[in-house]
């Protein structure tokens, strides 16, 4: 047998928690009073609000359009009144602006873009502003506008678009779910943002412990010449650099884009999000967010309006079971941990993850023992020992040699690091640092 | 151990050392790079701290730009007034007048008046525990008290007590370098001679500073109704008005009784615990 692929480096934690939901198919979540929908959602500039306290909004209206190229409309999530635009803790720790919704119980909307039914044959150009509308972002990490990525700089040559079905962090089932239940609008989907790069080769990497996703997507792949690759599980895998390598063995320059390999990278929530927008006429007001952790009672997929908060999504999971130590939006390794159960859901919050008190990692400050470990963990084959005793005594020029700025901050050394150092807040400072100077 | 090894090892590394020290001596001789000697001799009367509070790269960059005529002798913020004086009698100069600066740390909030949004166990670095969630004090203007700025005080004048930054006024000469590295912007230099400061820096509306901290300024104006020319008022924070012909001082405060306990003397904020009003009725 081939040996799977996949990329060198990362790691594979014994325990990754994913049985704890991946049988369990995502249910429908009824509708709540308020809905309170986060303004900077997506990555670049947030979206400038087009409705004001008191107006009455219908499910998918448009409720924010986006403020220059890089930034994403928002739609209204249900039918309702608008009361106002409230600041609220987000999921970044500090107060953000929000559009609070308050629902009329009705649910109800039309479609609000016309249904391409004959996707194949429309203009590539119209495809792409009907993803712009719909507002759709990169649904598995950092929300970056989709119809950005798409956008291929000049000069570059695109050949390649592969569909990010990989769900490398522990915990999460979301995409997991969505290949499983929906695999035709994964596969469409891909298929239509296949049409608008001009790119024959579409490839859907789907990780070694989601085979029933395998053969789903394969199923409906084989019409619309979509492929669909099985990888070694391997953490970062989902991540754009290590995907494109394992399935292409392309490499992306330090400090380069995916273009700059030939490949186009999307995730697989966000591919069928493109085939609700194109072929329901709906914008991206809805996703599938895994609530999980071992003091969940019944952990399991929700299918959640954006705006939903977090404590509401942890109800319906049927509460805790203990105190918990900590609450994670997204997956153990790059989430988010949170101090308000009143964050809500965004496009790309995948997972909400809450942690015993056992299983929080508390980092010291014991000193490295030059192991090595970290940097066999490396995905990006950086030096995280030696980079991080230059931030430590402030040596941000030799960091910055050390190619701090490719680091990717998906966590793998400091999972391993015998010494529990916490290397990744470290880079951090050193990129922040360095950006300031630029 | 064999006598010529010995004699062999000290024969080389004697005669090397004697080659090398010729060396050095012909490279000083010919190469030498002429020095103004006014130089020297400022650098000399200089402390040699090197903290760079004159806006300087250090001492010897400093005495090069007195003996130019580009600072007076007086922008030395560590310096005594005689040590100044002496450098100007040196040079012949004017001293100018020194306008000595101090640092102060706006902010009350240790770890018994401010709550904590997070159990923050990342790295203890003010700078960098700020790119998490903003730092994990739950207020957003305060102290963070993780020491960025004891690591940079080159005159090891500033002490972290309970998360919070206190400045020992004898030993603080105005350098500045924790005004710069401190990511909340709480320090600030004021004039060394005012006595009483109001110890916050949150420009947030009272009852959202009363959720998250005890003694943070309301801005009841008590201060500025008792002395409109010393205190300002912006909002709902209070400051003193170092420009102020007249410097509050300690004895001022009897009259104000400021009633979170914000306004302090410098002596005060060391023992802030003890002068809050509120703190103390809790614990009784």
């Amino acid at each position: 047998m081939n040996r799977l692929k996949s990329f060198k480096g990362g790691i594979h934690p014994e325990y990754d928690g994913k049985s704890l939901t991946c049988e369990r198919a995502s249910v429908d979540t009824p509708l709540l009073e308020k809905y309170y929908v986060l303004l900077a959602e997506n990555a670049g500039r947030p979206p400038l609000p087009c409705v004001a306290k008191g107006d009455k909004v219908k499910k998918y209206q448009l409720i924010a359009e986006h403020d220059g190229f890089v930034s994403a409309d928002l739609h209204a999530p249900t039918s309702g009144e608008v009361t106002g635009i409230v600041k609220i803790s987000g999921p970044l720790g500090i107060p953000a602006d929000a559009i609070e919704i308050a629902a009329d119980g009705y649910d109800h909307g039309d479609a609000p873009f016309d249904i391409l039914e004959n996707w194949q044959s429309e203009e590539s150009a119209l495809l792409m502003e009907r993803i712009r509308a719909a507002g759709i972002v990169g649904m598995g990490g950092a929300a970056f506008p989709s119809h950005v990525k798409l956008t291929v700089p000049p000069g570059k040559k695109v050949d390649t678009l592969i569909i990010n079905g990989a769900e490398c962090e522990p915990f999460l089932t979301a995409d997991h779910r969505m290949m499983v239940e929906y695999p035709q609008k994964v596969v469409t989907g891909a298929a239509i943002m296949g049409k608008i790069l001009n790119v024959s080769n579409v490839i859907i990497g789907v990780e070694e412990n989601k085979l029933d996703a395998v053969t789903a997507l394969t199923q409906q792949g084989s019409e619309l010449n979509v492929k669909v690759e099985t990888l070694r599980v391997r953490y970062p895998q989902g991540s754009e650099k290590q995907l494109i390598f394992a399935l292409t063995e392309r490499v992306v320059p330090s400090g380069g884009l995916p273009a700059d390999a030939g490949c186009v990278v999307q995730n697989a929530a966000s591919a069928a999000a493109v085939y609700d927008a194109v072929l329901l006429g709906i914008p991206l007001v809805e996703r599938i967010v895994t609530v999980t952790g071992d003091v969940v009672k019944n952990p399991g997929n929700f299918r959640m309006k954006i705006g939903t908060p977090l404590m509401e999504g942890i109800k319906w999971a049927g509460g805790v079971t203990e105190e918990p130590g900590k609450l994670i939006l997204g997956g153990p390794m790059m989430g988010l941990a949170q101090r308000s159960f009143n964050v809500p859901v965004t496009k790309n919050t995948s997972g909400i993850l809450l942690l015993s008190v056992g299983q929080a990692l508390n980092f010291s400050d014991s000193p490295c023992i030059r192991c090595g470990r970290c940097v066999g963990a490396c995905p990006m084959k950086l030096e995280p020992c030696l980079l991080c005793s230059f931030v430590e005594g402030g040596r941000f020029d030799l960091a910055r040699k050390g190619h701090v700025m490719d680091c990717l901050e998906c966590g793998a050394c400091a999972y391993v690091c015998p010494s529990h150092r916490p290397l990744v807040q470290q880079f951090r400072r050193a990129k922040s640092e360095l950006r300031k100077k630029k | 151990m064999d006598m010529d090894v010995i004699a062999g090892a000290v024969l080389l590394m004697g005669g090397a050392g004697i080659l090398l020290g010729v060396v050095i001596a012909l490279f000083a001789r010919f190469f030498k790079t002429p020095s103004d000697a006014r130089v020297d001799l400022v650098l000399e009367l200089l402390p040699g701290a090197n903290c760079g509070g004159c806006g300087k790269a250090g001492c010897a960059d400093f005495a090069r730009s007195v003996v130019s005529g580009e600072n007076p002798p007086s922008r030395c913020p560590v310096s005594s007034v005689e040590q100044v004086n002496a450098i100007a009698m040196a040079l012949g100069i004017t001293a100018g007048t020194q306008g000595r600066k101090r640092a102060v740390v706006r902010c009350g909030g240790d770890t018994l008046q401010v709550a904590d949004k997070v159990n923050y166990n990342g790295v203890a670095d003010c700078v960098t525990a700020s790119l998490v969630t903003g730092g994990p004090k739950g207020c957003r203007y305060g102290c963070l008290g993780l020491g960025s700025c004891v690591n940079v005080c080159p005159f090891g004048a500033i002490e972290i007590v309970n998360n919070l930054a206190l400045v020992h006024r004898e030993l603080c000469v105005g350098c500045g370098k924790c005004v710069d590295v401190c990511p909340r912007g709480v320090i600030s230099l004021v004039n060394a001679e005012a006595e009483v400061h109001v110890y916050c820096n949150s420009p947030e509306k009272a009852p959202e500073k009363r959720k998250v901290c005890k003694v943070g300024c309301i801005g009841c104006r008590k201060c500025a109704k008792y002395a409109p020319d010393k205190f300002t008022i912006e909002g709902f924070l209070a400051s003193v008005n170092y420009e102020a012909q007249v410097l509050p001082v300690r004895e001022d405060l009897d009259n104000i009784k400021c009633p979170t306990g914000a306004l302090l003397s410098a002596e005060e904020h060391h023992y802030i615990e003890k002068h809050n009003p509120a703190w103390e009725k809790s614990e009784k």
